[in-house]
């Protein structure tokens, strides 16, 4: 380390923090300077959020000091931080959307003049840092009205209004055209320059290598290295962000015996989100899909769903089909398990039975009344299948473990018989051992000689359990990867942009 | 797999205030009434406490529904009045033509079946393919079909041919074994509507989507084309209850099926079934239903309290029932 640099404005010892039983954070150490940015990077879940959110009041941590200043601190709250000069801007902003810029600035520190606020002096300060932001926008106008970069902006000059020393930032260029990236890159170096440390996540390695002094990755809540940034490079980046052992947990990859297609997509576009995907899937593979968090991949697999607005081709084993709906769509034989277990996938409020049947209800329709005795005898086959542990059928599936109600969610899906199923995050949130559990089931499904497509987010997953790997970034495919050439720095490049190419690499 | 492990006896010992708490309140207004009143439990008095609520009963089923998917449907009442309005229009045109019986009636009452229907469909289209919320779309038809039926009326009264209003009469005044044909068809429609909701796959998609319509969405079913058939159901509904209406009086005015529609939501919601959506029981609106009109004639026999302070009573019971049901399983 360099002599000269200055002392730590924000410290992190020996950080950790749990929810509920399971520990995200295991004992981080981490120093933020003034006048530097320090980057942190790592893969979807390695736990940059979680820090981020410690650091700045909106978690407490579970256990380890932060020290402000050299001296420990515990905001009780994100105010607290803030009116210590902390502050977070969130990725998709705080704003009140229907007030002015001016107003959002001076959000909870309103100027005043005895008992009124004082306006005048809000809107000559508010225009004065937007100036100095390069953001000349009128500052009356409702956020609402601005675009995203100036939104940004607005969120910066809140900050600086709070006089912020630290300043945190989640992802703020994901949002963001390289242009309006360069204004937000000319306004870090500014900021930098006036001595605020500047704490910076970001899933583009080359803008890091750009902007950042010092180069923190994460990976599955622990510190991996800490390097300055001159002395690293996005290789380097990815390499640490990866290179974690595949443990025994996933079941022998039994090769794809047919290579009969069940389903072939071709020029496939979702409006705002997917461009021209093509890819296709044969009976009894395991297809992976990889990318980064809003790379497009759901949105793709809900647009083929005839969830979403869609145009392109389909084919299911060989012919052309037309989905408009999740009924069509279940018709032609497809499933699609949510990512989204509480919001789109289960009623919370519902028993086992009434979640277990609603996507094949008319299974259980004799003519016009629901059968509700073939229900509980399909409850308790599932329950048998799919290993469900449940204290009362009839209670609330809002009580139940995150694991059980993905395995509930999965046999709600099965129970279609679907010959191409299609499960997003299949074990999002859910323990070490359910997962095992999970995989063995999606082994099984493709040795029963369906075609399954894994969107996950957790390299090992992808690895360890498909026959092939699709890899999306930015709404488009970017490559594909089978056999042994699906290794996680290979997917890492892919999804993060860092080769070019996007013709497939066939071992 | 094994047949030991399906039948799931659902072992509820402990006694559920959420579920009885209606019935419980309904018979302490029955032995309350008793007790007060000798003539309230007279046949006379019965049937027409019954007969009376049939209106608001065969609308409130409609509602359970539409509160069930999570909407709401503010234009009932003023509806009723608009079709009463038309159907008495329809039924003195084709007196003429057709000629004063059985067969211009019927007519007339399927005139008001198609009718109800499409302003069921009016809402529900404004609704599901408009995508405007429930609560506007429905404050706006509300004043629309009250406004449209003054100007039909002109301000003042549309009257039933009074030939016509003779053979008509029956439909409310009549009965079959003595039991008035408003309370069969107030039974039938609140017997018919428990099963759909109960028992049928439509029934259920209701609940689904109250509860939460992405889950729905995601479960393939037509969430859209759900919502749009039970305003229809309900648009029905209401027609079914104005033919069943008119006879009554043989007219339609301003004050036709004035705050029917308030009565409707507190019955529904008296009756247990969740305002946010997801949970509905016809019971238990039915049950609802009878407290509203029970209170009301307690209040006409008794000298207790003023009629005048009913409004208030039916209040204060509305915000206990809802304060009863909180602590049932709320949240999403």
């Amino acid at each position: 380390m360099a002599v000269d640099r200055p002392a730590p404005i924000l410290e992190a010892k020996g950080l950790r923090k749990s929810y509920g039983p399971v520990e995200v954070l295991h004992g981080i150490d981490f120093a933020l300077r003034p006048g530097e940015v320090h980057a942190l990077v790592g893969e979807n879940g390695a736990g940059k959020s979680t820090l981020m959110k410690c650091l700045t009041g909106y978690q407490p941590a579970s256990s380890g000091d932060i020290l402000l200043g050299g001296e420990p601190v515990t905001f009780a709250s994100s105010e607290e931080a803030e009116d210590r000069g902390v502050v977070l801007i969130h990725q998709e902003f705080n704003l009140a959307e229907q007030l002015s810029a001016e107003a959002n600035v001076f959000l909870g520190r309103e100027l005043k003049k005895g008992f009124f606020l004082d306006w005048k002096r809000m809107r000559a300060k508010a225009s004065e840092l937007l100036n100095e932001l390069a953001t000349p926008i009128d500052t009356r106008l409702p956020v609402s009205k601005l675009s995203v970069s100036q939104k940004q902006m607005v969120e910066i000059a809140k900050a600086l209004v709070r006089k912020a020393r630290v300043l945190v930032m989640d992802e703020p260029t994901a949002v963001l055209t390289s242009r309006e990236a360069e204004v937000l890159f000319e306004q870090i170096a500014r900021l930098k320059a006036e001595g605020v440390a500047i704490l910076y996540t970001s899933h583009k390695l080359d803008e890091i290598v750009r902007i950042a002094d010092e180069v923190t990755v994460l990976r599955d809540g622990t510190l991996v290295s800490n390097r300055p940034s001159a002395e690293t490079d996005p290789d380097r980046m990815a390499r640490d962000m990866v290179g974690r052992e595949l443990d025994e947990i996933f079941p022998p990859k039994a090769a794809a015996k047919t290579a009969k297609r069940a389903l072939e997509v071709e020029g496939f576009s979702v409006p705002g989100y997917v461009k021209d995907a093509s890819f296709s899937l044969s009976e009894g593979e395991i297809l992976g899909f990889a990318g980064l968090v809003g790379a497009g991949r759901t949105e793709l697999m809900e647009g083929i769903m005839g969830l979403r607005p869609s145009s392109g081709t389909i084919r299911r084993s060989g012919t052309d089909i037309r989905i408009k709906s999740p009924k069509d769509a279940v018709t032609h034989g497809l499933a699609y398990l949510t990512e989204d277990r509480k919001g789109r996938g289960l009623l919370l409020r519902y028993g086992l039975r009434e979640n277990l049947t609603l996507l094949g209800l008319d299974r259980f329709s004799s003519g016009l009344f629901v059968d509700e005795a073939a229900e509980r005898e399909a409850l308790s086959r599932a329950i048998e299948r799919f290993d469900i542990r449940a204290a009362s059928k009839e209670g609330p599936v809002g009580n139940l473990s995150g694991g059980n109600q993905q395995k509930l969610l999965l046999a709600k899906t099965m129970l279609v018989e679907p010959r191409i199923v299609i499960l997003d995050e299949p074990t999002r949130g859910i323990d070490i051992g359910t997962k095992q559990q999970i995989y063995r089931f999606i082994h099984d499904l493709a040795a029963e000689g369906r075609a399954v497509i894994v969107i996950s987010s957790e390299m090992s997953e992808v690895i360890g359990l498909c026959h092939r790997v699709v890899v999306m970034r930015s709404g488009r495919i970017t490559g594909e990867l089978s056999g042994d050439a699906i290794t996680e720095e290979a997917i890492v490049r892919r999804a993060m942009g860092l080769d070019a190419e996007t013709l497939s690499e066939v071992a | 797999m094994s047949a030991e492990a399906s039948p799931a006896p659902k072992t509820k010992a402990s006694f559920d205030l959420h579920v009885w708490g209606p019935v419980l309140a309904l018979l302490a207004l029955v032995a309350f009434g008793a007790l007060l009143n000798p003539n309230f439990l007279s046949a006379g008095n019965v049937t027409n406490v019954l007969a009376r609520s049939s209106f608001i009963g065969i609308i409130a089923v409609g509602a359970t529904f539409v509160i069930t998917i999570g909407g709401l449907d503010l234009s009932v009442g003023s509806m009723s009045a608009f079709l009463a309005g038309l159907t008495i229009i329809v039924l003195n045109a084709l007196a003429p033509s057709l000629g004063i019986g059985w067969g211009t009636i019927l007519v007339g009452m399927a005139a008001c079946l198609v009718m109800g229907l499409g302003a069921g469909l009016l809402n529900g289209f404004l609704i599901t393919v408009g995508r405007i919320e429930a609560f506007i779309v429905t404050l706006g038809t509300l004043g629309i079909f009250r406004s449209l039926v003054i100007w039909l009326a002109d301000g003042g009264t549309l009257s039933l041919n009074f030939e016509l209003r003779e053979i008509y009469r029956p439909v409310y005044y009549g009965g079959f074994f003595g039991i008035a044909w408003p309370i069969i068809v107030f039974a039938i429609v609140a017997i018919v509507g428990e099963i759909v909701m109960r028992r049928t796959s439509y029934g259920r998609h209701c609940a689904a989507i109250g509860s939460n319509d992405q889950v729905a969405r995601y479960s393939a079913i037509h969430v859209e084309r759900v919502r749009l058939v039970t305003y229809m159901l309900q648009g029905m509904l209401v027609g079914i209850a104005t033919i069943m209406y008119v006879p009554r009086l043989g007219s339609a005015s301003s004050t036709t099926g004035l705050l029917w529609e308030l009565e409707a939501i507190a019955a529904v919601i008296i009756g247990g079934t969740v305002l946010k959506g997801g949970f509905g029981r016809v019971w238990g609106t039915v049950v609802g239903v009878l407290i509203l009109s029970l209170i009301d004639n307690i209040l006409n026999l008794t000298d207790l309290v003023s009629p005048y302070l009913n409004g208030a009573i039916q209040g204060v019971i509305i915000i206990l029932a809802v304060v009863l049901q909180r602590g049932r399983k709320g949240g999403a």
